[in-house]
């Protein structure tokens, strides 16, 4: 491995989005290390999920960029992000409905797979190796989430917690260096929730940097090495939980000055 | 009954096969018409499937699948008939046709990569409009088309001296023209069924789905859609060109008439109606509304007069009502296709109830 391993895996440098005259993102700038849980709070319309959006590749940002495994993401590409290693789940989950959810998984190997049309038609070893790779991997990446016995099931027919599982399952497909998860809890009892968490944790043992925004602030103080504050856009603090916890800007963004 | 569990077996496939040879055989026992109809079933079951690429697969409504069907028609005839004096060889024309009906799909893809569904089908619909257009108007000021008459005198399919018109003797047998196209016409349908169904359980079948399915997702997890759009775009187009390219050779005749709105409408009604991404489906769809009307042009009129004793109503305005009545009521009553996916038809017995 490079020297690049010391530096941080994500790094924001003053990105900026306006919405018409809305701003929001203002000059925001972090750094996520590797293997860490990184959180994202901030109230509602703090601008995380634009964030998040310019990051993956959804929104292009009026000023600023990222960096990230020490070359810079090409903006307005959603599936080069996917490509570097960057793979994410949507607030409101987003699955291929009328696919199995075996299916829905085996697709998240797309961007790490070759065959094309001639493979697909003429059927040689290197496609059929290569299927069956992708068919197995989808497996134990269901195993992994627990939903294996809903293999065969359309993603659209699956309970929503097993569809945040599934949605979780397709990013990791992607073999990611980066897991952004957008509110994964949300919606979520509370047992589902400290499953969740159990599942958000072995992720990162298992060496995938996790990049979260919750709404969940326990779930957030007691899972996350460290947490960003956002509020109008703008960047309030950056720093280890119990840090972040006692910071009177942060509790005035949430109760309101 | 499991249909899917019979097809493959060998038990099955030999049925089939035996059921497929001999049906040209029992159709030209009422008239080589009914042989011409199955072969024009066939041939809408070739371009049913290569349509299903793009409208079941790939979820881009296309309105103006029938123009790349023109190209292949338009490349044949104009590179085997008198018109221009050129009379080549298949295994040359049929994969210019091809070539450039793909290219018609990447020309017609490219600015529409942005748009989707209703937007897309009006799109599409307009550019199938302008290919017939020109095709009609591409007489001067110098004759490429020869325009509404169209063109005529093509050569037939022919492999080195066997031809594919007029009556061959075979091992005793008198196998007519619609016959022997018949059976080059099922070998290309026989290939383009086992491409889409390695299509669609394919990698590149999936991107393909997903996209279809929601395609800020599928750009998330890496799929670059514009170029697997472009690709679906360019598969169904180059099915639409040897199509039309056989179309042109069997039919002798072309002219844009045949090349109508109302063309691209019935292939994509036989996907829809037939079971939209499933390929038994699809088949099922397009040999239901190529053989029912004329079923209907022959039986109307039969039907009158042994239930009321005279015509009341013209036969051929009476075929189109039914037909018409027919589609509705399939899509009221099965709104999945006549024939949807094991998956599909499951998913609709859950929530519709």
């Amino acid at each position: 491995m490079s020297a690049n391993l010391a530096k941080p895996l994500l790094e924001a440098k003053a990105v900026a989005k306006h919405f018409g005259g809305v701003k929001a993102l203002r000059d925001v700038s972090l750094s996520i290390r590797r293997g860490e849980i990184y959180g994202l709070i901030g109230p509602n319309g703090a601008g995380k999920t634009t964030f998040f959006n310019c990051m993956t590749g959804l929104y292009v940002p009026d000023g600023g960029g990222f960096t990230f495994d020490g070359t810079p993401l090409v903006a307005d590409a959603s599936d080069k992000a996917a490509a570097r290693g960057i793979a994410r789940t949507f607030q409101n989950i987003r699955l291929f409905g009328n696919m199995t959810a075996l299916e829905n998984v085996m697709v998240g190997r797309h961007v790490r797979t070759r065959a094309g049309v001639l493979g697909a038609i003429f059927q040689n070893a290197a496609t059929k190796a290569e299927e069956a790779a992708i068919r197995q991997k989808a497996i134990d990446l269901l195993h992994y989430v627990r939903i294996e016995e809903r293999a065969d099931d359309l993603a659209r027919n699956l309970s929503y917690g097993d569809q945040r599982r599934l949605e979780i399952a397709r990013a990791l497909a992607t073999d990611p260096k980066l897991l952004c998860l957008d509110e994964p809890a949300a919606g979520m009892n509370a047992t589902e929730t400290e499953q969740l968490r159990e599942l958000i944790d072995g992720i990162r043992r298992d060496g995938t940097t996790i990049l979260l925004i919750e709404h969940d602030v326990k779930l957030v103080m007691g899972l996350c090495d460290r947490v960003a504050v956002l509020d109008y856009g703008a960047l309030v603090i950056e720093d280890v939980p119990a840090v972040v916890q006692k910071d009177q800007r942060v509790i005035e963004a949430y109760l309101g000055a | 009954m499991n249909f899917g569990h019979f097809f493959r077996s060998t038990v099955g496939i030999a049925t089939l096969a035996a059921l497929l040879v001999a049906l040209p055989f029992v159709a030209a026992m009422g008239g080589q018409a009914w042989v011409r109809i199955l072969d024009f079933a066939i041939l809408y079951v070739f371009l049913a499937l290569g349509l299903n690429i793009v409208v079941g697969l790939a979820g881009l409504l296309d309105l103006g699948y029938i123009a790349f069907y023109a190209v292949g028609a338009y490349t044949w005839a104009l590179l085997a008939s008198p018109h221009f004096g050129l009379h080549w060889p298949i295994w040359a024309i049929l994969p210019i046709g091809a070539g450039l009906a793909c290219l018609a799909g990447v020309v017609l893809g490219s600015p529409t990569l942005k748009l989707r569904g209703d937007y897309l089908a009006i799109v599409t619909l307009g550019f199938g409009e302008i290919v017939r257009i020109f095709l009609n108007n591409l007489n001067a000021p110098i004759n490429v088309t020869n325009g509404p008459q169209g063109i005529t005198l093509i050569d037939p399919v022919s492999f080195g001296a066997f031809q594919f018109s007029g009556t061959t003797q075979i091992l005793g047998f008198a196998i007519s023209g619609p016959q022997k196209y018949y059976f080059l016409l099922v070998a290309l349908a026989i290939l383009v069924v086992i491409i889409n169904l390695r299509l669609q359980n394919s990698r590149i079948g999936r991107a393909w789905q997903a996209i279809r399915e929601d395609e800020i997702a599928a750009k998330a997890i890496g799929i670059n859609t514009r170029n697997l759009k472009l690709l679906a775009f360019a598969m169904g187009a180059s099915f639409g060109g040897v199509a039309g390219g056989i179309f042109a050779a069997m039919q002798g005749f072309v002219s844009p008439e045949s090349f109508s709105l109302i063309e691209s409408i019935m292939i994509l009604a036989m996907v829809v109606l037939g079971g939209m991404g499933h390929i038994p489906g699809v088949i099922l769809g397009a040999v239901l509304l190529t053989v029912l009307p004329e079923v209907l042009r022959y039986g109307v009129g039969p039907l009158q007069m042994a239930l009321f004793g005279k015509m009341l109503a013209d036969p051929e305005s009476l075929r189109m009502l039914v037909f018409g009545l027919a589609l509705v009521l399939v899509m009221r009553f099965k709104p999945a296709g006549l024939w949807p996916s094991p998956v599909r038809r499951r998913e609709l017995q859950e929530t519709g109830k």
